[in-house]
């Protein structure tokens, strides 16, 4: 496959940044993106050119560290996907690609593709844990009784990996979604309803003060979503959150 | 926790559209009960509007709750819009937002300023010329006037033209502002499949019940 590739280069958080054209012509539809990314940058490492930083680790869909807005989209074209999972089968011979970093005024760019996603860290640090003793006297899980549904839902919430695919196709860069998935992967539990209040207000304030957008239900969050957590979570947090203030 | 601070939060300033947008809507259901009495009878429909234009509840009361309503409604859409655009930071040079969300619920903004364009030709077609008879030129009362104006300001075509484009927008903002509000409110997921229905029934009805009536009298008279 040949591809030509507008992709966005910066090269520090403090530089300008803009769109630079490569043309690449040995892909091969198995390929993930990510691999069509290293042969392009084994390129040009060849022509003496500074190769592209991007993120990745795990390139099995499970960490969240790739990230990329391929032709509009966050993690491309297809649903369900992170950008690792991404193959290049769903590109055509001759393609045009454009690639940019995601893109939030809460998450600065570092270089090229590479962004500051730590604003999430700071959110989850915030309350996006229950405070208890681990030192070699837990308890059992089993001996407390959890209705499938509710054990059900926490997982789902539970399955967030912090890519961040909902704040950067979010017409808001709103990060609501997020947040409402590390609230209710709690709050359906019982171990997380003692600190349910402190949880969800610590959470929304940091979230705030981070600076992401404000939700207006679009949904498009959730359709990115590498991991399909529902929208309905947001509901559910604004729920929490009334209660908590009230 | 005092109940100012939720309104501090984004959260509450999103309650606080969404609480206004609702009030909205119950106006606009009153106001449509009343105009749609004007099809079938002009002695009903005189009846009605010489109450809600004389009754010192309505007017003194209600009317600058709404009036108030109305403006707290599309300044706190513009300030939530300007919020949340500079949350993006800069911009997508490609950015396919169709592909994951509709475009009424992309293009509030849009839907919503055409409807507040529409508000002040509203407000200028009925509202003005109302407080100026009853307020500045103190004229007498009477009982059996608004009639009369109504189907005299629909004679035109082009009027009755731009209230049914403008309904349309009113319709498209509905379609997602409806069923969003409820999600704002917090209204559990178990609930969205009759919410979607309601919302779809309200925002055509309700919306094309107007142009409906606007037609009606600019064929009729
Ligand atoms: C005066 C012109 C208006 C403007 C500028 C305006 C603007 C907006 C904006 C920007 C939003 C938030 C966008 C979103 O949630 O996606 C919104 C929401 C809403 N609007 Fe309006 N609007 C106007 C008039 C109206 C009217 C006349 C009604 C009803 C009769 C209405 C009902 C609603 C509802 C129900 C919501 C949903 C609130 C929510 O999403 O939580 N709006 N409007
Ligand atoms: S690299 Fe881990 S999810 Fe893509």
């Amino acid at each position: 496959m040949k591809l030509n590739l507008k992709i966005w280069r910066q090269q520090d958080s403090e530089s300008k940044g803009g769109f630079e054209n490569y043309v690449i012509d040995d892909i091969t539809p198995d390929m993930s993106f990510l691999e069509m990314m290293d042969v392009l940058n084994q390129k040009l490492i060849y022509e003496n050119i500074d190769p592209i930083s991007f993120d990745h680790d795990c390139r099995e869909g499970i960490c969240g560290s790739c990230s990329l807005f391929i032709n509009g989209r966050a993690h491309g074209p297809d649903k369900g996907i992170t950008t690792c999972q991404l193959h290049m089968r769903k590109f055509k011979d001759g393609d045009s690609i454009v690639i940019e970093p995601f893109r939030a005024k809460s998450f600065p760019i570092i270089k090229d593709l590479v962004v500051d996603r730590s604003a999430f860290d700071r959110i989850q640090h915030s309350g996006g844990y229950i405070s208890i003793n681990t030192s070699g006297n837990t308890q059992d899980a089993n001996t407390t009784p959890i209705r499938k549904e509710d054990a059900d839902n926490a997982f789902d919430a539970a399955t967030c990996i912090g890519c961040g695919a909902c704040v950067a196709t979010c017409k808001n860069a709103s990060a609501m979604l997020y947040v409402s998935a590390k609230v209710s992967q709690f709050s359906y539990l019982p171990q997380g309803k003692v600190e349910a209040k402190e949880r969800v207000l610590n959470m929304v304030k940091q979230m705030d003060d981070e600076g992401f957008g404000n939700c207006t239900n679009t949904g498009a969050c959730e359709v990115e979503c590498p991991k399909g957590i529902s929208i309905k979570n947001i509901a559910r947090m604004n729920r929490e959150f009334y209660k908590a203030k009230i | 926790m005092s109940l100012i601070s939720i309104f501090k939060s984004s959260i509450g300033k999103k309650l606080l559209m969404a609480l206004s947008g609702i009030f909205l809507v119950v106006f606009l259901t009153q106001h449509f009960l009343i105009n749609i009495t004007s099809v079938f009878s002009e002695e009903i429909f005189n009846f009605l509007s010489h109450f809600m234009g004389n009754n010192p509840i309505v007017q003194f009361i209600l009317q600058p709750i709404l009036i108030f309503g109305v403006i707290f409604h599309f300044v706190m859409g513009f300030y939530l819009e300007i919020i949340n655009r500079k949350s993006r930071g800069a911009n997508y040079s490609r950015y396919a937002g169709g592909d994951n969300a509709p475009w009424i619920s992309r293009n509030m903004i849009f839907s919503g300023g055409v409807v507040l364009l529409f508000l002040i030709l509203h407000f200028y077609d009925f509202w003005v010329p109302e407080m100026n008879y009853k307020y500045i030129e103190f004229r007498p009362e009477d009982p059996n006037r608004y009639y009369e104006e109504l189907i005299h300001k629909f004679e035109s075509p082009v009027r009755t033209s731009i209230y049914s484009v403008s309904f349309i927008f009113l319709a498209l903002h509905l379609l997602h502002g409806f069923s969003s509000s409820f999600k704002t409110i917090g209204v559990d997921s178990k609930y969205y499949k009759p919410i979607k229905s309601l919302t779809f029934i309200f925002s055509i009805l309700i919306p094309f019940g107007f142009i409906f009536i606007a037609v009606f009298h600019n064929i009729m008279h």
